[in-house]
Parts: structure tokens; C-alpha cells; sequence
């Protein structure tokens, strides 16, 4: 199929289309703005539902107000718009209402800044909402990747009845590659027992709602989404990695950083080192298992993420302090080069975590 | 000869509201026009939090259950993907007046065709009796003890009189529950309300003048009397919007 030219966010907004969305409600923020700005156009011209809400709390109030219509809903934001929509993402996990969340991520803590970031995996992966709750989360590390887990989060969120998030960072979300747009996809019939439509479209009366003041009722519930994040943590994980059973190093990272990882890398095999890589393209559910099959006399793990260190909790959980493992991170909105992996696996002792 | 029947409009289910409040009332009311009008059937309610969060156990339509503060979002989210279906929001003045209330006054500027049903009753009633946005001056509660001091805790808001400005607003009306006569009023301005969204004419809202007589510490006839002799001065009764008045 054609491949065409285009910016990340911009597919976003084209993704959106492909994945034919019901409703999108959005608020504006840096580094994400093309995406609302394209949907404005493209969701009337489809007869679909755009609305730019008065905060990122009402969007994703907007969406689960749509979403528990058992409609196709997305909103899209970035770090400190995230942040507010905390509050919703739990709500719907609670009710259990699917829906796709678009975080694009820039430097914080605060206001921060707006350039490229992976400083939000606790906010996305440990959740920033109250509860027992999880959001699964995809991490791409390209345009294609970030229109096809889109496309897929939809489905994936309507099986689980549960929020998806697109975790992107603004480099992905600002620069343009070749994108294939054709590949087919048919939105699947989306049956569910929980619309709140009108009486006489379904009979007995339905209500969307995450309260339940009888802690062992609220107790039976949250049993109840424990079982379906089980049966994602079995299902849903999905991992790239390479040359990890013979390497001597094994680099963890995600997304952007993982493009730079790579290039890392061949620069490290030309100076004689077995470097291999993992990434998590699921950071919810987590790679877990893939740790196992490092090579049992590897010399260590290097962590390398555009933060201080957030990922790192899950490999250290992952490793089971069977190899050394070391961090290397930039942060605020500062980008490694590849010079900087290489020289952080040459160096790795000065980098391992005490 | 009067038959008294229950209006189908509510559910078996019996409301957990204290003797002598005016949530009891209002739902009936509520649920008798969606009766009347023949939309049960094709309505969506939301209930929000504070003590009408149950209204979704009492209304007998879909419902849901929203965030506080965010009834007129999520209305706002259920009427734009299913615009031909009644929607309205329950709410009461904590949760409209003070943690919603850019979301209220932002689905009314955009003429979310929904309509809010406002029940203030000047207090938070399900945490204990905390000063609202809405206490009026010298109003006793547990978060201003010696009476609400405006000088450091701010003025009664008169949210219907800040609305009545929007463009997108079709109806606004402040009623009380304090007789019987008011209560068919209420009924009245409800049914004004709803037929406003069933014909297109965009937001509407009926706020409601309610009692909340275990808060206030007062038997339920004093509340009435203070809802009528106090109350009601700060927040004057009557239609402050009707776009339908010239047609």
C-alpha cells in the first residue's frame, strides 16, 4: 500500500478516523494541538461527535458520559492535562467503560516544559487516579506503531471494558515519517449489556456507575477487574527485543529512546560488545517474563528512559536481582544521543544502581 | 373522587432521604413529568455526588453516575452522541455550585440541549452540614461556626442569575418546595423545562429552593419557614429566562 508523509499527530487524528470513532472530546495542550485541530474537521465530515470542552476534567467526563452510551470514544492530551484527567480514568475503570486516551508527554514536574519527555510512566502506568485500578497502556516507538496500537486500543479497550492509553512523547507526536493508512480494518460489532440508551432500546433499566457503598460488595467488584487485568496481563503483552540469550548487556527502554537505543547499539557491536534490547511495547501489562530469557551470564541491564528513572521500578521488579542493573535518563526535555547509551554500557559500572 | 397512584416515573426502591427533606418531593415531581411527557423510555439521567447520588436507584430510566461536579459533562457526552434521547442531571449546590461549576456554566454557554435539575439547599448535606457556595450570610454550618463571615468566606452564588446572561440558555427558573401550591409550580417549571429540550431550544435549568432541616438543626416546618422567610430573600423566586417568551 502507499505510504504518505505524515506528522505524528496528524496520524493520530487520521488513526482515529480508521478506528471510527463516535466522539472525540478534547482540550487544547502542547505538544498534542494538531490532533483536536485535524478531528475539529475530519469527525463533522464523518457525522461524528467533536467537542472541544472547557477542561481536560470535563473532556474525559464528556467521554464517559458517551462511552457509558457504549459509543467509540477517544480524548487525547499531554502531562499536565493528563494529570486532571486522573479523576475520569478512574471513574471509568470503575464503571467499566472502554475508551482511548492519547497521552502525548513533556517535561514536568508543573507546568515543566513541552519537550520531549517519558517522565508520566508512573502517571500512566501506576495511575494517578484513585483505586485499585490499572489502565493498559501502549507504548510506540514510531508513527506506524502509534496509528496501528490506536487503531487496535479500540478493540482492546471494548474487550476489557476498561481505559486504553496511547503513551507517546512529543518527538513522536512533532515529526513526520512515511505512514501506511491502508492497511484494512473493519470496527467490530461492539455488544455489551451496559448502554445507557433509553429503556426501550434494551428493557430493563441500566446504570453506569462506580459506587458501591457495601466495602464487601466494592470488594467483589474489585475482584472482579483484578480477574480481567489477569487475563491481560496473560494476553495483551507485547514486546520487541533482540539478541537478549547471548548478549552481555541488555538495554531496556521504550519508545523514542528506543530508536536511539538501537543506533546505540550498532555502534557498540562495531567496538566489539553483544548488546541486546528489550522493549516493552505494553508498559501495563509488563514484559515480566521476557527477563527470563537473558543470558544467564549476561553482565548487566542498562535502564535508559527520558526520566530519573520510572520504568526502572518494574525491571528491577522483573530482574529479580539476578543481574546488576544500571540507569541512565535525561530529563526536563533534554534527548540522549546514542553516544550517551554507548558510553553509559562502556562505563556501566559507574551507572548501576546501588 | 382523587386516585392516588405512584407515578411510574420512580422505582420500587425506597430513598434513604432524611424526615423532612425536599429530595423526596423533587424526585417525585421529576419523575412524574417524565411520566407525563412519555420520555421515560428514551431518558438518561445523571445522578451526581452528594445525597441525590442514589437518585439513580430512584429514577426509573438509565441512568448514570458521574464524578462530583461533573453531572453537566457527562450529560454533555450522552446528549452529543445520542441527541434525540432526553438527558438531564440531578445536582445538588455543592456539587453545581461549587466544584461543578465551570462545567454548568460551560454546557449552558454551549447550549447543551440537556436539562439540570438544582436542588440547593445552602449546604453540603451528605458530609455533615459544610458551608456552600450557596450558605447565606450568617449561616450557621461546620466549616463557619459562628456564621458565614462574607469578608473571608465569600457571598451566597446566585447561579441562576449568573446563567441567565449565557446565550446558549433557553430556560431558567428558581422555585421552592415550601407548600403544597409551590410544589405544583415546581412540577410546572420542571415540565417548562424538559419541553424546552424536547423542542430543541437548548440548556434549561430549574433551581430548586430545598430543605434540609437535620443540617440546619431545625424541625422540618421551621425549615420551611426559613426557606421561605430567609432564603428566598437571598435567592428571589421566579422565571429568569425564557427564550420562548416572544413566540
Amino acid at each position: 500500500m502507499a505510504k504518505q508523509f505524515l506528522k505524528g499527530n496528524e496520524a493520530i487524528a487520521l488513526a482515529a478516523i480508521k478506528a471510527d470513532i463516535d466522539a472525540f472530546f478534547g482540550y487544547p495542550i502542547t505538544p498534542q494541538n494538531e490532533v483536536p485541530e485535524y478531528l475539529s474537521t475530519l469527525l463533522p465530515q464523518h457525522n461524528k461527535v467533536f467537542v472541544q470542552a472547557e477542561s481536560e476534567v470535563a473532556a474525559i467526563n464528556m467521554v464517559y458520559g458517551a462511552a457509558g452510551c457504549g459509543k467509540r470514544v477517544m480524548t487525547s492530551s499531554s502531562s499536565v492535562g493528563i494529570a486532571l484527567k486522573q479523576e475520569g480514568i478512574s471513574y471509568l475503570s470503575g464503571a467499566e467503560l472502554p475508551c482511548v486516551i492519547v497521552s502525548v508527554m513533556r517535561g514536568g514536574p508543573g507546568l515543566g516544559g513541552i519537550q520531549p519527555s517519558q517522565a508520566d510512566y508512573y502517571q500512566a502506568v501506576k495511575g494517578g487516579g484513585n483505586g485499585d485500578y490499572q489502565t493498559i497502556v501502549y507504548a510506540p516507538s514510531n508513527i506506524q506503531e502509534t496509528v496501528d496500537l490506536l487503531v487496535n486500543g479500540f478493540d482492546v479497550a471494548e474487550k476489557y471494558r476498561n481505559p486504553v492509553m496511547i503513551l507517546i512523547d512529543g518527538l513522536i507526536a512533532q515529526m513526520i515519517e512515511a505512514v501506511d493508512m491502508d492497511k484494512p480494518y473493519k470496527r467490530p460489532p461492539f455488544k455489551n449489556d451496559f448502554e445507557t440508551i433509553g429503556t426501550k432500546y434494551h428493557g430493563d433499566r441500566r446504570v453506569v456507575n462506580s459506587l458501591f457503598l457495601n466495602p464487601s460488595l466494592l470488594e467483589e467488584h474489585n475482584l472482579h477487574l483484578q480477574k480481567k487485568y489477569e487475563i491481560a496481563k496473560k494476553e495483551e503483552v507485547l514486546v520487541d527485543y533482540k539478541d537478549i540469550e547471548k548478549a552481555d548487556y541488555v538495554i531496556v527502554c521504550y519508545g523514542t529512546v528506543s530508536r536511539i537505543a538501537k543506533s546505540a547499539i550498532k555502534e557498540l557491536t562495531e567496538l566489539g560488545y553483544l548488546v541486546g534490547l528489550i522493549r516493552p511495547i505494553t508498559l501495563w501489562p509488563f514484559p515480566t517474563e521476557i527477563f527470563s530469557k537473558i543470558n544467564p551470564n549476561a553482565k548487566g541491564i542498562l535502564v535508559t528512559e527520558l526520566s530519573l528513572g520510572q520504568m526502572l521500578d518494574d525491571v528491577l521488579i522483573a530482574n529479580k536481582n539476578r543481574f546488576k542493573v544500571a540507569f541512565y535518563g535525561r530529563t526536563g526535555g533534554m534527548v540522549m544521543n546514542p553516544e550517551e547509551i554507548r558510553d553509559a554500557i562502556i562505563n556501566f559500572d559507574k551507572w548501576v544502581i546501588k | 373522587m382523587i386516585k392516588y397512584e405512584k407515578t411510574s416515573g420512580l422505582t420500587e426502591s425506597k430513598t434513604h432521604y432524611c424526615p423532612g427533606c425536599t429530595h423526596g418531593i423533587l424526585h417525585k415531581l421529576v419523575a412524574e413529568v417524565l411520566e407525563e411527557l412519555e420520555v421515560l423510555d428514551h431518558t438518561v439521567g445523571v445522578a451526581s455526588v452528594g445525597c441525590s447520588v442514589y437518585a439513580y436507584d430512584y429514577f426509573n430510566c438509565d441512568m448514570q453516575q458521574a464524578a462530583h461536579g461533573r453531572a453537566c459533562a457527562v450529560a454533555t457526552g450522552i446528549k452529543r452522541v445520542l441527541n434525540d434521547r432526553v438527558v438531564f442531571t440531578y445536582q445538588g449546590d455543592g456539587d453545581l455550585a461549587s466544584i461543578g461549576i465551570a462545567e454548568t456554566i460551560h454546557a449552558a454557554n454551549r447550549g447543551e440541549n440537556i436539562t439540570v435539575i438544582f436542588a440547593n439547599n445552602a449546604t453540603y448535606g451528605m458530609t455533615g452540614g459544610q458551608m456552600a457556595p450557596t450558605t447565606l450570610n450568617g449561616q450557621v454550618t461546620t466549616t463557619s461556626k459562628t456564621g458565614r463571615n462574607p469578608q473571608t468566606q465569600g457571598y451566597p452564588i446566585k447561579v441562576t442569575e449568573m446563567l441567565q446572561h449565557l446565550d446558549g440558555v433557553a430556560y431558567l427558573e428558581r422555585v421552592s418546595l415550601t407548600s403544597a401550591a409551590n410544589a405544583k409550580k415546581v412540577k410546572k417549571s420542571i415540565k417548562k423545562a424538559f419541553e424546552m429540550q424536547i423542542n430543541q431550544k437548548g440548556f434549561s435549568m430549574i433551581e430548586v429552593l430545598s430543605t434540609c432541616p437535620v443540617n440546619w438543626k431545625m424541625s422540618p416546618i421551621e425549615a420551611m419557614h426559613w426557606v421561605d422567610d430567609e432564603m428566598s430573600k437571598v435567592y428571589p423566586l421566579g422565571v429568569f429566562k425564557d427564550v420562548t417568551q416572544d413566540e
